[in-house]
C-alpha cells in the first residue's frame, strides 16, 4: 500500500477560485465564437449554399458545443447549490408540517436537495416514518426528479430562459397540487405493510464540516457524473434534431402536434411514460419539432411525462406503495401534466 | 474490533463507500467487521433519509452521498 506523502497538501481555495474564474472567462470567450466557427467549418465542405445538408450541418456544429457548454455550466452551479442541502435537513424541515404550505416547501426543497432515484425508497420511508405527511412526501418525490438540472439546463440551452423558467414554475405547480390531492385522499392505508410498521425515529447525523473547496468539488463531481452520463445522448439527439431542421418542411407537424390538435397533449403524455433514460436525447429532437409547428405546451407536457412518470421509478416505488396507490399517483400526476399542456397552449399563442 | 455497517440497496455509491471503508481500515492497519445492509426495512430502521449510510458500532455517522476518505478514517479511528 502506498500512502500519499504527508507533504502533499490539497490545492488551496484561492488557487481553485482563480482557476474557476479563468475557466469562466474562457467559457464566455469560446461561447461567443461558436456560431462563427460552426458556419466556417461548414463552409469548408463542398455544399451548395442554402442546401438542406448545409442547414442541417450548421445546426449540428453550432448546437453540440453550445448545448454541452450551457449544460456543464448549469450542472456545475446546481452541484454547488445542492451542497448546501441534504435529505436529512430537508426531512427535518418538513416533518410535522401541515399540508398546503408543507406541499409548497417540499416541492421547492425537491429542486435543491441532492437526490438519486436509487435513494428513492429509503427517502420515502425515512420521510413518512419521521412524520412527514404522505402528500407532502409526494410533492417532494414528484418535484425532485421532474425539475432537475439536466431538464432545466437543456431547456435553457435549446429554448431560452423563459421556457426554462416556465418549466420550473409549472413543474413545481404540478408537484404541489398533485401532492396536495394525494394528501386529501388519505391513502396512508395503501402503503405496503412493512412501511407502515417502520417506527424508527430519526437518526441525528453529526454535521460534517463542509468547506468552500468541498462545494466546488461537489459541483465538479456533478459535472463529471451527469454530463459524463448524458453527453452521448445529447449529441445523438442534436443529430436527429439537425436532420429535422434541415429536411422537414416548416409546419409539417402543425396538424398532429400543433395547438389545434387537442388530443396531442394526452397523447404526448402517454408516449412519454415508457421513455426514461433518453430524456437528454429527446429534448434536442423536441426542440427541432417545435420549429416545425409543434405547440410548446404539448412539447412541455411530453418532457414532464418523460421525466416524472417513468416505469423504472414506478418499479422502485412498488416496493413501498401498493398497486392502487401507484395508480393514483400516476393518475394525479398525469392529469396535472395534461392540464399544464392545455393551459400553456391556451396562454401562449 | 469495530463493526461497520454500510446501509444501501446496492447502488454504485454504496459499493464505493464499502470499498472506501475497507481501504481506509487497511491504511490504518485496523481490523474491522464490515457489513452491508441492503434490506429496505433494515435500512429504514436506522432512521436515515438518504443512502449510503455509515454506521459505526451501532451509531449513524453519515447519511447520503459518498463520504470523504478522511472522514471515513476518522470514524474508524475514534
Amino acid at each position: 500500500m502506498t500512502a500519499t506523502p504527508a507533504t502533499r497538501r490539497p490545492p488551496s481555495t484561492a488557487l481553485a477560485l482563480a482557476g474557476l474564474g479563468l475557466a469562466l472567462v474562457l467559457w464566455v470567450a469560446i461561447y461567443g465564437q461558436l456560431q462563427g466557427t460552426a458556419y466556417y467549418v461548414v463552409s469548408l465542405l463542398p455544399l451548395a449554399e442554402g442546401s438542406h445538408a448545409q442547414e442541417a450541418l450548421r445546426f449540428f456544429f453550432y448546437d453540440v458545443p453550445k448545448v454541452l457548454m450551457l449544460l456543464t455550466l448549469v450542472v456545475f452551479a446546481m452541484g454547488v447549490v445542492r451542497s448546501f442541502f441534504s435529505p436529512d435537513k430537508t426531512r427535518a424541515l418538513l416533518s410535522g408540517r401541515h399540508e398546503g404550505l408543507g406541499n409548497m416547501l417540499a416541492a421547492g426543497l425537491g429542486v435543491f436537495t441532492p437526490f438519486c432515484s436509487c435513494s428513492a425508497v429509503p427517502l420515502f420511508v425515512g420521510f413518512v416514518s419521521a412524520g412527514v405527511p404522505l402528500g407532502v412526501t409526494f410533492s417532494f418525490l414528484i418535484a425532485a426528479p421532474m425539475v432537475n438540472e439536466v431538464a432545466l439546463g437543456l431547456l435553457f440551452a435549446l429554448l431560452g430562459w423563459k421556457v426554462a423558467l416556465t418549466y420550473l414554475g409549472f413543474g413545481l405547480a404540478v408537484a404541489i397540487i398533485a401532492g396536495w390531492v394525494i394528501g386529501q385522499l388519505h391513502l396512508e392505508g395503501w402503503l405496503e405493510e412493512w412501511v407502515r410498521k417502520v417506527r424508527s425515529g430519526t437518526a441525528v447525523v453529526p454535521d460534517e464540516t463542509v468547506t468552500l473547496m468541498d462545494r466546488l468539488q461537489a459541483g465538479w463531481t456533478a459535472v463529471t457524473d451527469i454530463v459524463g452520463r448524458v453527453w452521448l445522448w445529447v449529441i445523438l439527439g442534436i443529430a436527429i434534431g439537425a436532420l429535422i431542421h434541415g429536411y422537414v418542411p416548416a409546419d409539417a407537424l402543425a396538424a398532429i402536434m400543433g395547438r389545434e390538435a387537442w388530443w396531442s397533449v394526452p397523447a404526448a403524455v402517454l408516449l412519454g411514460v415508457p421513455m426514461y433514460s433518453n430524456a437528454a436525447g429527446i429534448m434536442p429532437v423536441v426542440e427541432a419539432l417545435l420549429g416545425k409547428g409543434a405547440a410548446l405546451g404539448t412539447v412541455l407536457a411530453f418532457m414532464m411525462s418523460v421525466i416524472a412518470l417513468s416505469l423504472p421509478e414506478m418499479i422502485i416505488l412498488r416496493k413501498v406503495l401498493s398497486r392502487k396507490l401507484i395508480a393514483v399517483f400516476v393518475g394525479v400526476v398525469a392529469s396535472g401534466i395534461i392540464a399544464v399542456g392545455f393551459l400553456f397552449n391556451a396562454l401562449f399563442n | 474490533m469495530k463493526n461497520v455497517k454500510i446501509l444501501g440497496s446496492g447502488c454504485k455509491r454504496c459499493m464505493d463507500t464499502a470499498a472506501m471503508a475497507e481501504a481506509e481500515a487497511e491504511k490504518l492497519g485496523l481490523a474491522i467487521e464490515l457489513e452491508k445492509v441492503t434490506d429496505y426495512a433494515d435500512i429504514a430502521s436506522y432512521g436515515i433519509a438518504a443512502t449510503p449510510g455509515v454506521v459505526v458500532d451501532g451509531k449513524v455517522v453519515h447519511a447520503g452521498g459518498l463520504p470523504r476518505p478522511e472522514d471515513m478514517a476518522r470514524w474508524l479511528k475514534d
